[in-house]
């Protein structure tokens, strides 16, 4: 009986012993490709940063808006974040290569997901980004064409063109990621029907004065204002 | 010979048939039959009295009239003008009418470059541009532009007029100081639709790369000007006479900005090394009076041109905050707020404002678009105190006044240069 049970043991032992004898390669492989994989995504890292700070980035993200949205979150400068962006995808690509040379039964789908995933999320980030940058552009420009037109409340009119296309690049972005597509789909027309709504309620009822004075000014009035300023600047 | 493709084949057979010519006139136009007739008939006068021995072409560049402006130009005789005025031409004169290819609406840049091509093709010695809404233009003002070329050898003659106090106040304010104190040379209307030229001049510029900017020669009048005084060429100013008042509501400053300072601006950078080398200014050489101030009353809307400054501060503030530095947009903010008769903007911040949106263009901080038309509202205040500084001014004062921004203007010059050097 004793003689079996040490028998089992040992055999065990062997066999773990096995086992962990043809796991170690894999495992340092696994860390060989995790320190490779390090080295390699830092050096991409100072690269994309030169090549950002090159192409001045951070003032286009200044001037999408996004700026001002990282400074509000105390998150780093958006060269940075974009550089340590890279850096995580790159690093968490060569450990998820190490984990599957590991041949861990049922992980092999996840990272071929993770893998097919990725392309979508740096469309996604792509569109988010210039989404921003169009709204910053022409919200501006709504905003300048307001104040010269002497249009009442030009920066609701800005918000307004701003919001209009934040809410558009956003239900893009889910769509693209491939995140609740229904209920963005939904969230997105519901959102929009009730801008439209509530401009149209305010500019009708409760500003309802200002549109009347707007309408005046510009039809009724506004002739013998005009030409009381006919200045001619050339 | 310069690049001559975007002429039609038909414009260049009429123009082959013409041959090589003395005076050339360059008439753009788009929709200007209610003037065009009679503006075409001074322009046979004033050849006819001037010019009676020279060989003599007239050429319209149209931008795709629909009342007929391109047939009232070529259709008007010079037999139509001779018993009138008695006299007689040596030499046949022609008339010939293009439409230039340009995306709506009509580009001055492209009409001119059509004239220039022309006059190059033609080898004119001397050319001269005139405006088809010029109401109270005269035959004399064809020599007063063109004898200075033939017989003193310029280059270019830009005109000076009278004007009412109030009016061009874009070109009083900011174009002629800003001009002046940058290249030193005191032209007066740097921008105008009334000039004239030498061939040399005309190919010259022809063969810059200012053609293919995208925006098909926006300001070209400025940026001819610019290159006349840049390439050292010889510049002169002619009284022309009373400029007639040209109906521009209030909205038309936008465009009015991007063609005057959109190309003042721009022109910036290429040219550093010759504005950036010069310090004070001194006059141009001018026939008859450099300017003319006329003083009667004017009804103007000041309480409007303050508001639209006050909200134009208060509301863009973010886009100022991009281009102007803290303490200008501080004061500006000050400003603001003041109201009747307090309300004052001083020449030397409009000027620390003016080099300061320059220098912002030039980075492009924003769009440079939004930074002309951020320039307007801000303009209104500048135009709001000229206008409560000159009130009861007399012709003198008006004059002494823009003297002293001129001045500030170049007072201030190294501010412009230590902010350009310092842009990175």
């Amino acid at each position: 009986m004793r003689e079996m049970i040490i028998s089992e043991l040992s055999q065990a032992l062997h066999e773990m012993a096995r086992g962990f004898a043809h796991f170690l390669p894999r495992l340092i492989v696994m860390l060989i490709l995790a320190f490779a994989g390090w080295m390699i995504a830092y050096v991409v890292k100072a690269v994309l940063r030169s090549i950002l700070k090159l192409i001045r980035f951070d003032k286009l993200s200044e001037n999408a808006g996004a700026s001002q949205l990282l400074t509000k979150a105390a998150l780093p400068s958006a060269t940075e974040m974009f550089s340590r962006f890279v850096f995580w995808v790159t690093w968490l690509g060569f450990i998820l290569l190490g984990v599957r040379v590991l041949g861990i039964l049922g992980v092999q789908e996840e990272i071929a997901r993770f893998f097919l995933f990725l392309p979508r999320l740096f469309v996604a980030m792509f569109i988010l980004f210039f989404g921003l940058l169009a709204a910053s552009f022409f919200s501006r420009a709504a905003l300048l064409a307001a104040v010269n037109a002497n249009v009442p409340s030009p920066r609701v009119l800005s918000l307004a063109v701003r919001s209009v296309i934040i809410i558009f690049v956003l239900s893009i972005v889910f769509e693209e990621l491939g995140l609740a597509e229904q209920t963005m789909l939904v969230a997105f027309g519901i959102a929009f029907g009730a801008l439209m709504l509530g401009l149209a309620i305010a500019f009708g009822m409760g500003g309802r004065d200002l549109a009347r004075r707007f309408l005046e000014k510009r039809f009724v009035r506004g002739k013998n204002e005009e030409n009381e300023d006919e200045l001619s600047p050339l | 010979m310069a690049e001559v493709s975007f002429l039609t084949d038909d414009f260049l057979r009429q123009l082959m048939n013409v041959g090589e010519v003395d005076i050339l006139v360059g008439l753009p136009t788009h929709n200007n039959a209610k003037t065009v007739g009679s503006i075409v008939r001074v322009i046979q006068s004033g050849i006819l009295r001037g010019f009676p021995r020279e060989r003599a072409v007239i050429i319209n560049a149209d931008g795709g009239s629909r009342d007929g402006t391109p047939g009232l130009v070529t259709g008007i005789s010079i037999d139509d003008v001779r018993p009138a005025s008695n006299l007689h031409a040596l030499r046949t004169l022609h008339s010939i009418s293009t439409k230039y290819a340009s995306s709506p609406p009509p580009a001055s840049g492209v009409a001119f470059r059509t004239i220039l091509a022309a006059a190059d093709l033609l080898r004119a010695k001397a050319c001269v541009v005139l405006s088809p809404e010029s109401a109270n233009i005269e035959p004399e003002w064809l020599s007063k532009l063109l004898r200075p070329i033939f017989d003193d050898g310029f280059d270019l003659v830009t005109p000076t007029y009278r004007r009412h106090k109030f009016e061009g106040l874009l070109i009083t304010n900011l174009l002629y100081p800003m001009t002046r104190a940058l290249y030193g040379l005191r032209i007066r209307e740097a921008y105008s639709p009334e000039f004239g030229f030498s061939g040399r001049l005309g190919s010259q510029f022809l063969g810059q790369n200012v053609w293919s900017d995208g925006n098909e020669g926006a300001g070209v009048e400025l940026r001819f000007t610019l290159a006349a005084i840049t390439g050292r060429y010889r510049i002169c100013q002619s009284f022309l006479g009373e400029k007639d008042h040209v109906e521009r509501p209030a909205a038309d400053l936008v465009p009015a900005l991007r063609q005057t300072v959109g190309a003042l601006f721009s022109a910036l950078e290429p040219n550093f090394p010759v504005w950036s080398a010069v310090a004070g200014s001194q006059a141009a050489p001018t026939t008859g009076v450099d300017h003319e101030v006329l003083l009667e009353p004017l009804r103007v809307n000041r309480k409007r041109l303050r508001e639209m400054f006050s909200t134009g501060v208060a509301e863009l503030g973010s886009v100022l905050q991009s281009i102007l530095s803290s303490s200008t947009l501080a004061e500006l903010q000050r400003i603001a707020r003041l109201g009747g008769e307090e309300f004052h903007y001083p020449a030397e911040l409009w000027v620390r404002t003016v080099y300061e949106f320059a220098a912002s263009y030039q980075k492009s901080v924003i769009s440079q678009d939004h930074i002309i038309q951020a320039l307007a509202p801000l303009f209104r205040g500048r135009v709001l105190t000229f206008l409560m500084e000159n009130r009861n001014a007399s012709a003198d004062d008006v004059e002494n006044n823009i003297e002293t921004l001129c001045l500030e203007f170049e007072r201030l010059k190294p501010y412009l240069l230590h902010m350009w050097k310092s842009r990175e």
